[in-house]
């Protein structure tokens, strides 16, 4: 099928990259040891802060460090190359393809997000477990949900990136807004602090946002925090934020491709 | 005196392989060995082979970017590797491929930021700039931006960026590469007129053999590591077997011609190649087509300069 | 030095009036260096309200330590950061061209690309330290010590930047190497170095001697006492690890270059 042969062929241009994998291992890891221990501090002195043990907190710092790359937190991924090929013109080809342009870069973009959970994401983990003891996933029903939890996290990620990308068609130069996009999915997705730590109304908007996918939901599906029907609750909230920020996509290349066509590419 | 200087220069690389998923092997690769040649004050000198035949390893030991495995090596009596940044002042370099312009800023400013990295001293900045600027005409693009020159503008505002602090040799890696006739001609005039008048060394790597046919005195054709040819251009047709070719334009559609002492090399509709040895004379060839068949037009192209390469590679 | 000092200059010159032929780029990208830099106190803050001291420290003294952090690898970032551009100098063949210069090669990576919007790191930094240091009863000697810890903060992180970009000279796509060492160093200065283990607290003190930067002149400009019992000495000895680290740095370029020479690639 050619979505799979897609996401292969973006998961293998990955894995060339084996220095720089490496790299980005060692230094996930390294973050994530200081932030271990910032975190114990914080619980030692609080504990029961945002209903998390200080295991689940460590737990969550070492998955948290595993989803930056996974979900591409700092931008990056198809999507970056999406944006070039605007910039440079060369994505009339693409419009032209009788492939939906969406879904191939969608597929894509999967193949690298599965890659980077893999090495990325899996490696610290384990020596998250190795020096910190972490949780493993609350029950079956847990580990599962996870699983889902996290395709649905690179979904929603995928088409805010790609809604960034395709900002490319109407301004000149869109790293500033490339630059805004990484910072909100820094600031709001739970990756510095627990979303459930946020107190008040704030608290509540921010868990309500579609960033919260990213690492809040992932990781408290995770620690077994949502049972039975509040689980259904948790992926269907970021199923629904995954489906209309992918309707939105669709129409933004919609009226991106009517412009191209007017325009000449 | 001469001012560059090369002998017995060798470069090894060590090459390591990775062959299964643990194993490696490491093996050594003779980028440059067994080099000697030297050049005076005010040569114009090619420097050709095919890819990978050394060139850049060369070029780069001769600006001491790299140091040289053994041999001996002296550019403008300095020590390359370990004199790099006092080499450097007196030394240019020009890159075809890659620009040293700020790409967003008028060639101006890119100028002055030259003046003030070699330290060249405002009135001779000066004097530079006007001269170069009147010499390869970019009076009005000074305040242009860079993104907006077309190539030969920007290879010709290269070529004065390399210039500004008087160099006694320029090295030019392919300066012609992508530009149009035109800018190609104007280049090659503007480096024989600098070579003339302000007696810079030229040092020329290209695979645009014209380039080295307009400019070059001399040619060191190197291959495999190694120079294989050392001497004046026109020495270059000698070796090897060079032939010229007869190009015959019958009136009519014809099988292969055979005359004695050429050989048809190629056939397309009614026009036909005849090649003979470029010592040979031409007219008895020519006498016996013409006896022999309907004959509309009649050329001879001399060798080819880069058959006659590709033979010394071959034979090399 | 001088010469080179004003190479620099002339260089980073260029390279702002550059990026200011697109100003709504180069203001997107100050302001959002500025959001994106600020996010971990927003971290520490909401911490705050779980808890009022975090390992004997109060907000302002976090503050404190998080202003001191940020300025001393703010300072380094702007003027060297891009020290970690190696990697793809070397691959673009940028660096041959620098090293026909008779310019010091450091000296033109480091200007190479110069961004002023990283003085936001600095100016958000400094923002929070001028409101920690309101609370801090200041005397003479304090003020003489955060002077010398603000420069040799600057000199540590200059280091560890070039440092450890000298790894790219060997494997040039391992840039992200680096940054476990410059970003994650000054991300763990942001807490107090006690809630550290002892292990971390002496290896950052004589191995890598990050720990110099800022926890222990602020421990003498706040009045505290280092709970791991190291010798009050230290508190003062903070231009000894700056000297030692340009030492340190000198040797590690020099060597870096030199295998680029007898390399080549």
């Amino acid at each position: 099928m050619l979505y799979a042969a897609v996401a292969v062929r973006s998961f293998r241009r990955y894995s060339t990259y084996t220095a720089a994998t490496l790299a980005g291992i060692f230094t996930n890891s390294v973050f994530g040891l200081i932030y271990s221990y910032a975190y114990i501090e914080l619980w030692r002195a609080a504990p029961h802060a945002g209903g998390y043990t200080t295991t689940d907190a460590v737990t969550y710092v070492w998955l948290g460090q595993s989803m930056i790359m996974t979900v591409a937190m700092w931008s990056g991924g198809t999507t970056d190359d999406l944006n070039e090929r605007i910039r440079t013109g060369d994505v009339s080809i693409d419009l032209y393809r009788p492939v939906p342009v969406l879904w191939w870069y969608y597929a894509g973009d999967l193949g690298r997000a599965t890659y980077h959970f893999l090495t990325r994401g899996l490696a610290p983990s384990l020596i998250g477990l190795v020096l910190f003891h972490i949780r493993g996933p609350a029950t079956p029903a847990a580990a599962v949900g996870f699983a889902a939890s996290v395709f649905l996290a690179v979904t929603v990620s995928f088409a805010i990136r790609f809604l960034v990308a395709t900002t490319a068609f109407w301004v000149l130069d869109s790293s500033g807004i490339r630059l805004m996009s990484a910072i909100l999915s820094m600031a709001l997705s739970g990756m510095v602090l627990p979303l459930n730590l946020v107190p008040g109304v704030a608290g509540t908007i921010v868990n309500a946002l579609p960033w919260a996918s990213y690492v809040q939901v992932p990781i408290d599906v995770y620690l077994g925090r949502h049972h039975g029907t509040d689980l259904l609750a948790a992926l269907g909230f970021q199923a629904l934020w995954a489906v209309v920020l992918l309707g939105l996509c669709g129409w933004v290349l919609e009226r991106a491709t009517a412009k191209v066509v007017v325009q000449g590419g | 005196m001469s001012l560059i200087d090369v002998r017995d220069l060798a470069r090894t690389f060590v090459v390591r392989r990775r062959n299964g998923a643990l194993t490696r092997s490491r093996s050594e690769v003779r980028a440059v060995h067994d080099l000697t040649f030297s050049i005076g004050a005010g040569e114009m000198v090619g420097y050709i082979g095919p890819n990978g035949a050394g060139k850049s390893t060369t070029i780069k030991m001769l600006t001491g970017i790299l140091v040289p495995s053994s041999g001996r090596l002296r550019v403008a009596e300095l020590e390359p590797s370990r004199q790099r940044t006092e080499l450097a002042r007196r030394i240019g370099v020009v890159f075809g491929q890659r620009t040293t312009l700020w790409w967003d800023l008028p060639l101006r400013d890119s100028f002055e930021l030259l003046q003030k990295i070699y330290r060249v001293d405002a009135a001779r900045h000066r004097r530079n700039l006007e001269e170069y600027v009147e010499l390869l005409d970019l009076g009005d693009l000074l305040d242009t931006p860079v993104r907006q020159l077309s190539l030969g503008q920007r290879m010709r505002g290269d070529i004065t960026a390399a210039l500004l602090h008087d160099p006694e040799i320029l090295y030019l890696d392919e300066p012609t590469i992508g530009l149009d006739v035109i800018s190609k001609g104007r280049l090659r005039e503007f480096l024989r007129t600098l070579n003339a008048e302000r007696g810079t060394t030229l040092m020329l790597t290209t695979h645009d053999l014209q380039d080295i046919e307009a400019l070059c005195d001399r040619v060191i054709v190197i291959d495999h590591g190694t120079a294989v040819f050392d001497g004046p251009l026109g020495d270059l047709h000698h070796r090897g077997e060079s032939r010229r070719t007869l190009v015959v334009d019958l009136v009519d559609e014809a099988p292969p011609i055979a005359v004695p002492g050429a050989e048809t090399r190629k056939v397309e509709g009614p026009r036909q190649w005849l090649t003979f040895p470029a010592g040979a004379s031409a007219a008895p060839i020519v006498a016996a087509v013409a006896a022999s068949y309907d004959v509309a037009d009649l050329s001879i192209q001399e060798p080819d300069i880069e058959d006659v390469i590709r033979q010394i590679y071959a034979g090399g | 030095m001088g010469d080179a000092l004003a190479a620099y200059v002339a260089i980073a010159r260029l390279w702002v009036r550059s990026s200011l032929e697109y100003p709504a780029s180069f203001w997107a990208m100050t302001v959002g260096s500025l959001l994106s830099t600020g996010i971990d106190f927003v971290g520490i803050w909401v911490m705050f309200s779980h808890l009022t001291t975090y390992g004997g420290f109060d907000l302002r003294q976090m503050g404190f330590l998080y202003g001191t952090s940020q300025l001393a690898i703010g300072l380094a970032d702007l003027v060297v950061g891009n020290v970690e551009r190696i990697g793809m100098q070397i691959r673009l063949g940028r660096l041959d061209a620098m090293m026909s210069k008779p310019v010091p090669l450091l000296v033109q990576i480091c200007a190479d690309q110069f961004a002023l919007r990283r003085i936001a790191r600095i100016v958000q930094g400094g923002g929070v330290l001028i409101w920690a240091g309101w609370a801090v009863d200041w005397t003479p000697a304090r003020a003489g010590v955060l002077v010398s810890m603000l420069a040799c903060g600057g000199v540590i992180f200059f280091g560890l930047f070039v440092s450890f970009s000298c790894v790219q000279f060997w494997t040039a796509d391992a840039s992200e190497f680096s940054n476990a060492f410059t970003y994650g160093g000054a991300s763990l200065l942001e807490y107090p170095l006690s809630v550290f283990p002892k292990q971390v607290a002496l290896g950052l003190t004589f191995i890598l001697p990050i720990a110099f930067a800022n926890w222990y002149p602020s421990l003498f400009i706040l009045g505290k006492h280092d709970t791991t019992g190291l010798p009050h000495w230290l508190e003062l000895a903070s231009p000894v690890a700056a000297l030692v680290m340009i030492l340190v740095t000198s040797t590690a370029w020099r060597f870096g270059v030199r295998h680029y020479t007898s390399t080549g690639s």
